[in-house]
């Protein structure tokens, strides 16, 4: 049963960072690719009816964490305390900058909102792929299942972890890419004309970088990480994981290539799932690996609530996600295709 | 109290005090924007649909400023009480990840149709999509109110070896009897602040002469709501959550009345400074008697209080519990009596032209603010010492790991920010009140403006 929401929670993280990692994206790179007022509606238009309902995924999946495993929830969520509030802020700096730009009409302000919106979204993907860096690596444990972790310390991987070491830095790193990249796939798929062509000059230049990273961050997952390996060695069956993640970059370059705009945008999608799946598969049943020792580690079994709750929370989880699924399918199907802005309307983004 | 305790405790009592004046205004807008689309669904009134547009607009600015201080919330069960959440998570994260799965995703996908989609949609669709938006909200609020009913009344559990409680019985937990009762108090509540604004927003338009028809909707809708859920707040919703507090919590109700003594035929105190060194009242004014018969329904029935548990037992800030609660309740009075008078010239049709009652009207809007705030001071303070009430102490459920250093830097980044938000949220708000509703121009009159050329129109 642990097993089971073990793997639910990972499906609703894997979720999220899919959908609002192209939201994410899109805010990241908009600064750089959408030049003036019309461009820059453009990119708000085609996030703005779907960005809160991405994030509420990560609420969701905040919440099934906290009732399956909370021990997880408790040791994890204090121990990360420092960037866990960072991050509420800039989600708070990002909705306004979604949110607030067409309630004004100066062109000063606008500038203001758009780059609030910007840098909340990249600093956000750099967090975020900091915050996975440190679930795979490990973190200081204690016996009674506590950590604390200071920003930095010495920047290295040891047993004296800050949040940030070079290890984690890069997976920060990774992520901003692959978001990116990820980002400005969606925006092609969206947009029309200059601006489609400039998001889709990004994701062809950003493409090498983003292999090239893939590989480096593997090498050195496998290095920093003593036993990393373990589950892959157990059943080789997990060796397709690393096959999809190279694959799906192989089938986005020639898709790009082939201006398959849709295509490509599904690649990347396949590409964020198989390296998040990736590092779940080594990861089990670990769900917070201690770097002060394996007898620290927080697991599925020692972290996880009562079978009773287990088990009525499939129930209602089940009809949730169903529910969820009808209005996400009606609500994009309602915002799809390219976005194209009406002239002089006066409310809407 | 130790200097982490005392910080984690405001950095709670602080974001989530801040975080409640929105949803506060969203659920309580979000059933009158239901009328305002109903009247124009059934009735072709074009006026009423742009009252709907123009509230939708205000909705919008609040839910974003809820949304993004809500968040924090749920966070900082595992930031700052995360024994809190290690003892209880397999419990009351049950509904808090049922709020996200059932309420979030309808209200979010909803909202984004109902907010931009009413150009795409039919109108019975966005109809709908503003009743989704109402279902949304009001049953995020069950959420929170069952999470916290459970803080206060728990049920449905079991300890387990590790002193942690598990969940054994999900219907006792989502059906809490606690839960019924405030969550109707607390909902009114709502309805009431979105009720005071919405006339308030009519007030000043009448008063200033602009917007005149959209004004009239407005207060008429607003005093007219106020009055039904201002009455329905005191009887039966108030009245039966004090009565459960008698029976569940005998020694919160003793605080929040400062009854220092269990006596037969207990006097209600309605004015007066609780002194709790010498058990003692200052300046009292109290009506004998009365505390026995609202509790017990007799005037003679005992009334249990401060002194039938030890100090250690009481809630630990007795005088702002009974400050909260009073203000709460004599508030609550104020309410009734203003939106009774309102409703009564509005049928005698002396409303719109009435301008002490419309200035009335006017400055009241911030009261159900302070009310709804005093009210979740009462339930919270009240529950004080215990953190789950029985259970857990609120000393052993902060985050031990973080320090008073760690939690203060969070504390003031958090009061920078909200500070940000709240100016840009009265610039917003403002703007919106300034603008107004759109005019509603006459069916033959828009096609020619539409037919006119760049050059006639100039």
């Amino acid at each position: 049963m642990a097993t089971v929401w073990f793997m639910i929670v990972a499906v609703m993280v894997a979720i999220y960072v899919v959908l609002d990692g192209f939201d994410l994206g899109a805010g990241a790179v908009h600064l750089f690719i959408a030049r003036d007022d019309d461009e820059r509606r453009t990119v708000i238009r085609a996030v703005g009816p779907v960005w809160d309902g991405n994030e509420v995924w990560l609420l969701a999946a905040g919440g099934t964490l906290y009732f399956a495993f909370p021990q997880l929830y408790a040791s994890g969520f204090s121990g990360f305390y420092l960037p866990l509030m960072m991050v509420l802020w800039l989600l708070m700096l990002r909705a306004i900058g979604i949110e607030f730009r067409h309630h004004v009409q100066e062109p000063v302000w606008k500038g203001f909102f758009d780059t609030i919106f910007g840098l909340s979204s990249i600093l956000l993907a750099i967090f975020f792929g900091a915050a996975l860096g440190n679930v795979v690596r490990g973190v200081p444990l204690n016996a009674d299942g506590y950590f604390f972790e200071p920003l930095w310390t010495n920047w290295r991987v040891g047993q004296q972890n800050g949040i940030l070491d070079w290890y984690t830095v890069m997976c920060g790193v990774v992520a901003l890419v692959t978001l990116v990249v990820h980002g400005s796939l969606f925006l092609a798929n969206k947009t029309e004309g200059e601006l489609n062509r400039r998001a889709r000059n990004v994701a062809s230049w950003l493409w090498p970088v983003q292999v090239l990273l893939t590989v480096f961050n593997l090498i050195a997952t496998v290095w920093a990480v003593p036993g990393i390996l373990t589950n892959y060695t157990r059943w080789p069956i997990g060796y397709l994981v690393p096959a999809v993640v190279i694959g799906s970059l192989i089938y986005m370059y020639f898709a790009h290539a082939r201006r398959n705009e849709k295509g490509a945008f599904l690649a990347s999608c396949a590409y964020i799932i198989a390296m998040l799946v990736g590092a779940v598969f080594a990861l089990y049943p670990n769900v917070l690996p201690a770097s002060t020792g394996a007898q620290y580690n927080l697991t599925i079994y020692n972290s996880a609530t009562g079978v009773h709750g287990m088990s009525v929370g499939l129930v209602w989880w089940s009809i949730g996600m169903l529910l969820a699924a009808v209005y996400f399918v009606f609500l994009y199907r309602m915002f799809k295709g390219k976005v194209k802005l009406e002239e002089g309307t006066t409310h809407g983004y | 109290m130790d200097s982490a305790l005392l910080i984690h405790r405001l950095h709670f009592a602080f974001t989530v005090t801040y975080h409640y004046l929105f949803p506060q205004l969203t659920m309580g807008l979000a059933p009158l924007i239901v009328i305002l689309k109903t009247i124009a669904w059934r009735t072709g009134d074009e006026r009423y649909d742009q009252a709907a547009r123009f509230w939708a607009k205000i909705f919008g600015i609040n839910f974003v400023i809820g949304v993004v201080t809500g968040i924090p919330m749920e966070f900082q069960f595992g930031t700052n009480w995360s024994h809190f959440s290690r003892f209880a998570g397999g419990v009351i994260g049950q509904t808090l990840a049922m709020e996200g799965c059932f309420a979030f995703f309808l209200e979010s996908a909803f909202l984004g149709l109902f907010l931009y989609g009413e150009k795409r949609l039919s109108k019975g669709l966005h109809w709908f999509s503003a009743v989704m938006v109402f279902l949304g909200s009001w049953l995020s609020g069950y959420f929170i109110v069952a999470t916290d009913a459970w803080m206060q009344n728990p049920v449905g559990y079991q300890r387990v070896a590790d002193g942690s409680v598990q969940l054994t019985s999900f219907w006792q937990l989502v059906l809490n009897p606690w839960a019924w009762w405030q969550y109707a108090h607390n909902m009114s509540g709502a309805v009431i602040t979105g009720a005071f604004v919405m006339a308030a927003v009519g007030a000043f338009y009448l008063l200033s002469e602009k917007h005149i028809e959209a004004g009239r909707i407005f207060v008429r809708l607003g005093v007219i709501a106020a009055l039904f859920v201002s009455v329905f707040q005191i009887v039966p919703t108030g009245d039966e959550q004090g009565r459960m507090i008698a029976r569940h919590q005998p020694v919160t109700l003793a605080a929040m009345e400062a009854l220092w003594e269990t006596q037969p035929g207990a006097p209600l105190v309605i004015l007066g400074q609780p002194d709790v060194a010498n058990r003692h009242i200052d300046n009292p004014i109290v009506a004998p008697r009365m505390l026995s018969f609202l509790t017990w329904r007799s005037w003679t029935a005992e009334v249990k209080g401060l002194n039938s548990v030890p100090q250690k037992d009481w809630p630990d800030n007795i005088p702002l519990l009974y400050y909260a609660y009073h203000i709460m309740v004599g508030l609550g009075t104020i309410f009734i009596a203003v939106t009774a008078i309102a409703c009564l010239l509005l049928w005698r049709r002396k409303l719109y032209e009435s301008r002490w009652m419309l200035w009335i009207l006017l400055l009241s809007f911030p009261f159900p603010y302070i009310a709804n705030t005093a009210g979740w001071m009462t339930a919270e303070f009240g529950r004080q010492p215990w953190l789950v009430y029985g259970l857990l102490r609120t000393v052993d459920g902060y985050s031990k790991m973080v320090s008073a250093g760690n939690a203060w830097f969070s504390f003031l980044g958090f009061a920078g920010m909200y500070t940000v938000l709240s100016i840009l949220f009265l610039f917003l708000v403002r703007r919106e009140i300034e603008h107004g509703p759109e005019a509603v121009v006459p069916k033959g009159l828009r096609e020619q403006i539409d037919r006119l050329t760049p050059a006639e129109v100039r």
